[in-house]
């Protein structure tokens, strides 16, 4: 294209522009599901703008409102689980305010969570389509052996048939966004044993065993 | 109390400083230490680390996880308020909207600017970088040398408190004895890292970081950095007892509530304030630089943002420390029937030659790295280490496709979890989920590590910028167009660093996660995005060939002094922060010199 015709140029045009230069930037590579945004209802407009209170906790709802139907956040429940289920280590996904999350990641009003809520949105649709379709129950309904057959068709984009591409694409992006969503928990933190962000009087570098171990000594 | 209003200004100060980062931040410090009146006009707001930023928090407990978004380009708790790229009523203009000769223009819009939120890290400038044409005959040669900024490299290293190491290498200045602070041990994946790559012949070092390891030694700095001056002695003797040590945890971008980091808001203003001779007025942007009947400097004119009105503030000299591109754009907005085409630009250099950092990053997956033990990598908020360029000998003797130096940066271990955490797991895990994917995300968990290149990019002729004709911002002031052109010398370079990378990331036992960009045009990042932006008003031997002399004082107009990145004739491949500090106090230097002698 040619260079902008400054003289034509509002500001308008301007701060469009950089907005939409800024969402190149931050977009996530991910490729649509068919979906057809203008078919999804409207967000609210307006983040958290420049300037907000970065020490107070936000949670879910907080900021704009949570736009899932009772529907869609049901089978995002029932696939938080199906991801991340408890075990002896630490609780799911599920137990721990991850759906809540994912409701406030596809409702929120920025670029790239936009482009997610398409991808998000048609994802559940399918898979409870796709659940009736096979079982005649929806993917909350379904009992774990029956999710696991639809969830290993589209667990691995490479491996998908064909016609499960798109809704792999889809499980790719809920799958980041779960684990995303669960690790930053304080149990999902605490499962990783990550064990810092507390105040030290002296940083003593990594234990002198496993220096040895991988032969740094 | 020195934080004023419009209605407090005195009538007239003896310097007047636009910006309040590392160059205002330092021009203040200096001028006032030294007994200075000054007023300081920042264009963001007020901002107080000390109660302002987020030590603990998690990123569970920020929006969406604490991920970057147009809002908070640099996610959520990172300190920068009111600023980014895309500020609400201030455009700025790209000239193209090819995506190659994009640029990125992040500006902070908040006390202290942008050192709030940077990586600390912080490198002197070798004696090649200001004497590069000479060497290899691009761009041109700084009219100073290393000799004559070293001295003040010591001085802002105490006064700061940077850690690091001397290792005596080619073009990567040692401090003085005394003058560092110990660095931290490195990491598990940092030490993999110096073991393997010691076979490609790269060595990597502790990184020189302003984060006090230990706290400054009050009773010994204040006399070398104020001879003299008892005053001074006693301001800094007392603010550096208020800064404590770095506890190891939180990241530095955040900034530091305990002061144990540089950012100018908790180690340059807090004495300056206390020295009495410093006015502070924030949300105060600066529109045009005043002149008298006589052609000198008479102040300035800016907007209080809170009410929309006009003030004139008057001062005998006035020090440009706004940030590069915003110093260029005021000197091309103080148009007059002297100097109809800006101040400073009678040759027409000004807004020639802006650079930023080459970047470009590549992640690995490290085998070694799995399922280790737990313990603590937090550290000192970033990196440890890094390794400087190494390839002088073979860029000299011709063996390279490119001219010039690029350095090594990365990030490893088990660090905070994040959004990224458990993501783009599948092609290692054949896309598990449920129990296994668990017990991947536990094994994979800090395996993985990010190197990331920053070189030196060559000035050139298509990168510059110029007052858009048309468009103004929200308070009237015309506002920048940016012309930003890469040339097969940063493509190459970065081409170069990718393969590096690769190398690096291979010898660690690991698999690059990407594939290595062997062209360069993929990987590179966009202009500005490393927020690197320098050059534009650069310093010279002669004033036809440059915008100002070798202490930033603009040729035409000499009580005029630029004290940020503009004045950087080549842009090294060093992160600038600490060559901006270091020029920014022997400019106020020399500025108090021209003051004594009723020359400003």
């Amino acid at each position: 294209m040619t260079p902008i015709s400054h003289d034509r140029l509002s500001r308008r045009e301007a701060l469009k522009w950089m907005l939409t230069a800024m969402a190149t930037t931050a977009l996530l590579d991910v490729s649509r599901l068919g979906a057809d945004e203008e078919s999804l209802a409207p967000l609210p407009s307006g983040g958290y703008g420049l300037d907000p209170d970065l020490t107070k906790v936000y949670n879910p709802g907080d900021l704009w409102p949570l736009t899932m139907t009772p529907k869609e956040r049901r089978a995002a429940t029932a696939l938080c689980e199906t991801i991340i289920p408890a075990d002896g280590q630490s609780p799911s996904a599920a137990d721990v305010g991850v759906p809540q999350f994912i409701d406030e990641w596809i409702s929120a009003p920025y670029p790239a969570q936009v482009t997610d809520r398409a991808l998000v949105i048609e994802g559940l649709a399918w898979l409870d389509a796709e659940a009736q379709r096979r079982f005649t129950a929806d993917y909350a309904d379904l009992v774990h052996l029956q999710k696991v057959q639809i969830c290993d068709g589209i667990c691995y984009i490479p491996k998908a048939k064909p016609d499960y591409k798109r809704a792999a694409q889809f499980f790719r992006r809920f799958r980041d966004l779960t684990a995303g969503g669960f690790y930053t928990t304080p149990q999902g933190t605490k499962d990783l044993e990550y064990i810092g962000n507390v105040p030290l009087v002296s940083f003593e570098g990594p234990p002198l065993a496993l220096i040895q171990k991988l032969g740094l000594a | 109390m020195p934080h004023i209003t419009p209605r407090e200004l005195k009538p007239t100060y003896d310097v007047i400083v636009v910006g309040s980062g590392a160059a205002g931040g330092q021009s203040a410090y200096t001028l006032t230490m030294e007994g200075a009146s000054v007023l300081m006009l920042e264009a963001g707001r007020n901002y107080d680390p000390v109660k302002e930023t987020p030590m603990f928090q998690t990123n569970g407990m920020a929006p969406l996880r604490a991920v970057e978004t147009p809002d908070k380009p640099q996610g959520f708790h990172d300190a920068t308020v009111g600023g980014g790229v895309a500020l609400p009523g201030e455009p700025y203009v790209n000239a193209s909207d090819d995506p190659e000769q994009r640029f990125l223009w992040w500006r902070p819009r908040m006390l202290g600017g942008r050192t709030n939120h940077w990586g600390r890290n912080s490198y002197r400038n070798g004696p090649y970088d200001f004497k590069s044409f000479s060497r290899d005959g691009l761009a041109v040669d700084w009219p100073i040398s290393y000799e004559d900024l070293a001295p003040y490299y010591d001085k802002v290293e105490m006064l700061i408190g940077v850690f690091g190491a001397n290792h005596g290498l080619e073009n990567t200045p040692d401090s003085p004895p005394g003058v560092l602070l110990p660095p931290p041990k490195p990491r598990i994946g940092e030490m993999l890292a110096q073991r393997r790559a010691q076979g490609l012949g790269i060595r990597i070092i502790p990184m020189p970081r302003a984060v006090l390891s230990q706290r400054l030694d009050h009773e010994r700095l204040p006399a070398k950095l104020h001879p003299g001056n008892a005053k001074a002695q006693r301001i800094l003797a007392a603010d550096m007892q208020a800064r404590a040590a770095c506890f190891w945890a939180t990241f530095c971008p955040r900034g530091c509530a305990i002061r144990a980091n540089y950012q100018s808001t908790t180690v340059h203003l807090p004495p300056a304030l206390a020295t009495g001779n410093l006015d502070l007025l924030t949300n105060a942007m600066v529109r045009e630089i005043t002149l008298t009947p006589t052609g000198r400097a008479s102040g300035v004119v800016f907007i209080d943002k809170t009410t929309g009105e006009e003030h004139r503030a008057t001062g005998r000299a006035v020090v440009l420390a706004g940030g590069s591109l915003e110093s260029v754009r005021l000197l091309l907005n103080s148009k007059s029937a002297r100097f109809p085409a800006g101040l400073g630009n009678t040759n027409g250099l000004l807004g020639r030659y802006i650079m930023d950092s080459v970047g470009s990053v590549l992640t690995g997956q490290i085998p070694l790295l799995e399922s280790l033990p737990p313990h603590n990598e937090d550290g000192a908020g970033g990196a440890h280490v890094y390794a400087p360029w190494w390839l002088y000998k073979e860029q000299k003797a011709g063996k390279l496709d490119f001219p010039r130096a690029y350095h090594i940066e990365f990030v490893s271990g088990k660090r905070m979890p994040s959004l990224g955490t458990g993501s783009g797991l599948d092609s290692l895990t054949n896309g598990s989920y449920g129990r296994q994917f668990k017990t991947d995300v536990r094994r994979y968990y800090g395996s993985f590590i990010t190197f990331s290149g920053r070189g030196e990019m060559i000035p050139n002729e298509k990168s510059f910028c110029e007052i858009d004709p048309a468009l103004k911002d929200r308070w009237g002031i015309p506002v920048l167009r940016i012309h930003w052109q890469r040339t097969e010398y940063e493509y190459r370079q970065v081409a170069h660093m990718q393969k590096t990378f690769a190398e690096m990331i291979t010898a660690m036992g690991g698999t690059p996660r990407q594939t290595p960009d062997l062209t360069g045009h993929k990987a590179i990042l966009p202009g500005g995005q490393v927020k690197h932006e320098v050059g534009g008003a650069r310093m010279g031997a002669e004033a036809r060939t440059s915008v100002t002399n070798a202490w930033g004082q603009i040729w035409d107009v000499p009580n005029v002094v630029v004290a940020d990145g503009a004045g950087f004739c080549t842009s090294a491949d060093k992160n600038p922060t600490l060559t901006i500090l270091a020029l920014a106090w022997r400019a106020a230097d020399h500025l108090l010199e021209e003051l004594r002698k009723g020359n400003a």
